[in-house]
This record gives structure tokens, sequence and C-alpha cells, in this order.
């Protein structure tokens, strides 16, 4: 039941990897000819065919396009045109440098929310309550490129505490990952907030209430397990949303990861790179939906695929 | 923009009403006030200082700001160039916000019909619709945006096609969703058994139905919106000089943030702004048409008197 669930979902993906990876293909086939950028303004006519031949480029762009989906059935997924090697080693070698960093930024946000949505949401109106209703609205609203540079200007220029870019030690860290934040973190604790404050006004709530149980046990023994549920959902959607925030962040902070790779590949037409790129992250982006499908079950046991 | 479509739905007394809850949330007064003025800037802001905002001053250059020496048009400073800063914050503001409209406006116009469609009809193109929703919503927005760009150019048409692309699943979504419900009540049995041929039934008895659904999404979609294409114009796919963007603005500044902060700072604080009021806005309109939340703000009134 649960693997033909699973193999189902797959296929989809599959079916929109292949179309996204098609559509990719032609559109970086677009963009313009590599060889006006890889070789010398003077090289000669014959150099440049020679170029082309040399990477498949001479092709008409179907037999480019049938050519590129049978290397990828025998896991060749081409050559970096800049730095000479296999393009999915590339890829593959800022895919942990991403992943490092939305792990680290969606673990704390999560956590953060949870415990700023429950408060609020155990005394509604309260100001607490309105003061974290204004900080999430103002997380979710605020443009994470303009944070990053604003961040870069008080405690890198002005106050000399942290790093411009680069990575290394922990102070690398937290600049990247607090502006990574922001847009997960105000969407969350709204969500936690909504929910939780729905569930304290059930029933079962009340009979904890009358059998006399601490209050924070209710809050976040009972009320909040059921809230869960939909805050895993949101998560699912704003992990896809981070890798956008990853490619702002890692572009302005210089982090070696897939969004900032990305960028280069497109504008040296790097195509090999970027399909690579496009099929590790759309990989990734599968496996955390499907395991979000299992953590449902694992939540709500009246779920069953 | 949402304060503006929301009263003109409801008759003339709902309309005081809802001025009576505006006025009773201080918070959500502050922004529709802000929001009123800035689409005064878009409607008359090139008319009255346009060509300030383009005029180069050689004394004026990175001239720093809260000083209104120069006129009260450098109260922000001015840029690089010498322009007022406060003058291409109010131009900018046009083709920032019309942009996002007309993206969100597409989005809504095509992702409705779609999902009209597919809500409706079980026939094969149902499924590439849904199929298609899928691709798009499982690969970073941003990511795919820039790829589109890069190979069309950057231009204000093609930023808005591709805006309007990747909000899409939201309305192709949720129309269905609507249908799916809609079309069971018996008002359509009704409608067909008389005849009514599906385009009709659409057209007539649900699509009317299902809009109001669509229309707040499209409202709370519009931040969202304004913030992809800032950060599209931060990466320099936005729309091309002599016209910019506030996000355009962020880009040119931050070369100079260590000499010349409020280049790079204000108009990011004006996307801030912008998004935040449209947040509490639409955060306070979903309290007013939920019922069960409306007290809040009946209450606060009888407090007050």
């Amino acid at each position: 039941m649960m693997l033909g669930y699973i193999g189902r979902r797959a296929y989809h993906s599959i079916l929109s990897v292949i179309g996204l990876l098609t559509l990719v293909f032609f559109l970086t086939r677009l963009t313009g000819d590599p060889s006006a950028l890889y070789l010398p303004l003077d090289s000669s006519v014959e150099a440049r065919e020679a170029f082309a031949r040399l990477n498949g480029l001479d092709q008409p762009l179907y037999v480019q396009f049938f050519q590129y989906l049978r290397d990828l059935l025998s896991f060749d997924f081409g050559e970096s045109l800049r730095q000479h090697r296999s393009a999915i080693d590339v890829a593959l070698e800022a895919f942990p440098q991403t992943l490092k960093l939305a792990v680290v930024a969606m673990t704390l946000s999560i956590l953060l929310a949870i415990l700023v949505g429950a408060l609020a949401a155990a005394r509604p109106g309260s100001l607490f309550d309105r003061i974290a209703g204004l900080v999430s609205l103002a997380g979710a609203s605020t443009p994470d490129f303009w944070i990053a540079i604003v961040g870069i200007l008080v405690f890198a220029v002005g106050l000399g505490l942290l790093p411009t870019s680069g990575t290394g030690s922990i102070l690398h860290w937290i600049m990247p990952v607090f502006v990574l934040m922001l847009r997960p973190f105000g969407l969350l604790v709204q969500v936690v907030r909504g929910t939780m404050i729905s569930a304290l006004a059930s029933p079962y709530i009340k009979t904890a209430h009358a059998k006399g149980m601490k209050r924070r046990k209710i809050i976040f023994g009972h009320a909040l397990r059921n809230s869960l549920l939909p805050v895993v959902t949101v998560a699912g959607d704003l992990t896809t949303g981070l890798i956008n925030g990853a490619v702002v962040v890692e572009t302005i902070f210089g982090w070696p990861g897939i969004g900032k790779l990305m960028i280069d590949s497109i504008i040296q037409r790097d195509f090999a790179v970027v399909q690579s790129t496009i099929l590790v992250t759309a990989i990734a982006i599968f496996i955390v939906n499907i395991a979000i499908d299992l953590l449902y079950v694992g939540l709500d046991p009246r779920i069953r695929y | 923009m949402t304060d503006l479509t929301l009263p003109s739905r409801k008759s003339p007394g709902n309309l005081r009403q809802l001025a009576i809850y505006l006025s009773r949330d201080k918070l959500a007064l502050v922004a529709a006030l802000f929001l009123a003025l800035l689409l005064l800037c878009v409607l008359l802001g090139p008319l009255l200082v346009g060509e300030q905002a383009a005029k180069l001053g050689l004394r004026q250059r990175n001239l720093p700001p809260f000083s209104v020496q120069q006129g009260w048009l450098y109260v922000l400073g001015a840029d690089t160039l010498g322009r007022p800063i406060l003058a291409r914050l109010i131009v900018g503001a046009q083709k920032t916000l019309t942009i996002a409209a007309a993206a969100v406006l597409c989005s809504m116009i095509v992702g409705g019909t779609l999902g009209l469609i597919a809500g409706y009809s079980e026939r094969w193109y149902s499924h590439v619709i849904q199929r298609l929703a899928d691709v798009i919503m499982s690969f970073p927005s941003l990511l795919l945006a820039l790829i589109v760009l890069y190979t069309l150019g950057p231009s204000m048409l093609n930023l808005i096609i591709v805006l309007a692309i990747t909000r899409m699943p939201i309305f192709i979504r949720t129309a269905r969703a609507e249908v799916l419900e809609l079309r069971e009540r018996m008002f359509v049995s009704a409608a067909r058994s008389m005849g009514a041929s599906s385009t009709r039934i659409l057209l007539r008895h649900i699509a009317p139905l299902a809009l109001p659904t669509l229309v707040t999404i499209a409202a709370i979609d519009f931040a969202t919106v304004i913030l992809t294409e800032s950060a599209l114009s931060f990466l320099g796919l936005g729309i091309q000089p002599p016209d910019f963007t506030w996000g355009a603005m962020v880009a040119n500044g931050r070369g100079y943030l260590a000499t010349a902060w409020w280049i790079a700072f204000w108009p990011g604080l004006a996307i801030l702004l912008t998004t935040l009021s449209l947040n509490i806005l639409s955060s306070w309109a979903r309290t007013v048409a939920d019922p069960q939340q409306r007290w809040r703000l009946q209450s606060l009134r009888k407090t007050a008197r």
C-alpha cells in the first residue's frame, strides 16, 4: 500500500522532472552559442567549429536532445565547459553546502516558530500575541536581499563583528542563516498560531482542563501535537521556497552552494551544469516531499495511503 | 490595493461598517493609509517629480539624507549621479506596482480559467493542466524565472509573463477545488437538465461563485509577487535602464554600501513597508470576514466608547 503510493508519486515526479529538463534544455540552448564565451574573440572559424564538434554543439537541437536523454539513462550527465569535469560532480559538490544551510535555517525556524506561535495562541490578544503577530508579518514581508545588505552594512561594515562573505568559521553562518530563516519563520508562526487557537477551543482541551492538568502540558502536549499537521504541510512548500532564498543569500554572501552555482552557470552558458543542478534540486525536493508524507502517517495514525 | 477592492464589493451600509472596523485596528488603518498614499504616487508621481528623478546633479552626488538644503526632494539623500532618492522612489513605485499587479491579474485570469477547465472536465487535458501545476509548483520559482529571463532577455513584458507563470499553480488548484465542490450543487444539475452547455454552465453558473475566492488569493499573492519581482530586479534580470523598480535601486546601491548606505537602504525599506502593509491589511480582512474572529474588532469598539 505504502510502496504503491511512493511508486505513484515517483512516477509523477519523474514525469515532472523530464518535463522540466526538456524545457530547460531548449531554453538554455536559446541563450546563444557558448563558443562565443569560451574561445578568444579572434579565434578562427575552424577553431569555433572544432569546439562545437568537440562538445556536440554542431548537431541539430533535437539530435543533441536525444543524445542528452540517452546519456542520462546511462548516468552520464555531460561535462562542465567551465571546469572540464563531470557536470554532476560539480553540482553534487555544491549541493551539501546548500543542504547544510537549508537544514540549519529550517530547523531553527520551525522550532522557534512552534514556540512563539504556541505561546501567542495561549493568550490571544495579549501583548505578546500582538508583537509576535507583527514580527511574523514583518518576517514574511521582508525582501531577503535587502535584509542581507542591511546586515552586512550594520554587522560587517559598521560594527566589524561578522565577515561580509565566504565560509569557514561559525561566524560566517550567522547572517546567511538568519536571512534564510526570516520568511519561513514568519509564515510558520502564523500557521502555528492559527491552528493552535482552533485546537485550544476544542472539547478535549476542556476535558483536560477539567481533569486539572497543568496548562503547559495541555498546550505543548495535547494541542500542539494536533496542530503539527498543517505545520508539516506548509514546511514542505517552504522547503521549495527556501531554495529561492538560497539563490539570493548565496549570491550576496558568496556561499558556494547550488544557488550560486546555478546563476554562475546560466551566465557562463555552462548547459550541462545547469541541467545537473536542476536534476539534483528536483530530486532533493522529491525526497523532502516523500519524507513529509511519511511524517504525516507518523503524526496522525488516521492517515493511510 | 486590497483596501480599494474589498469595500467596493459590499453594499454602502457594509462599507461604513468596514470603515469602523478599520478605524478600530490602528495598524490596519496605518497600512491602508500608506497604500492609499502609494496609489497616489503611482497615479501622479511621474507627472509631478518625473523630471527631477532623472535629473543628474554633479553637486548633489552621494548627498547624505536628512538635509533639506537642496530642497525637500533630497531629504532621503541622492544617488551616485546626484539624482534625488525620494523622487526616484516615487517614480519607481509606478513600475514596481504595475508589474506586480499585471502579473497577478494575468496569473488569476489564466490560472483561474485553467483551473475551471481542470475541475469541470475529466478529459486528458484536465490531467495535463494538473501535472503542469505540479511541475511549476515542485520547482523553485526563482530558478525557473532566472533561466527563462536570461533566455528571453529581461523586458517588462517577459518579466510579467514569468511572474504570472510562477504564481499560476495556486490559482489553478484553488479554482479546481472550488469547481469540484460547486459542480455537485443542485443549481448546476438543474442547469444541465435544462440543456445548458458545459461552457455556459462554467461561465454563467460556476465562475461567478469561484471568483471571490480567487480575488482574495490574488490580493494575498500581490505582496509575494512584489518580493519576487524585487529579487529578480536585484539579480539584474528585471526591467532594464532607464526604467527601474525598487529592487533595481537596491542593486545599484549595493556597490556603495560602505560610502553611501542610503542608496540601497531606502528602496528596500519601501518594498518592506509596501508588502508589510499589504499583509497587515489582508490579515485584517481575514479577521473581518471570519465570524468567529470578528468579535475582536467589535468588542474593541465597545471598550473604546
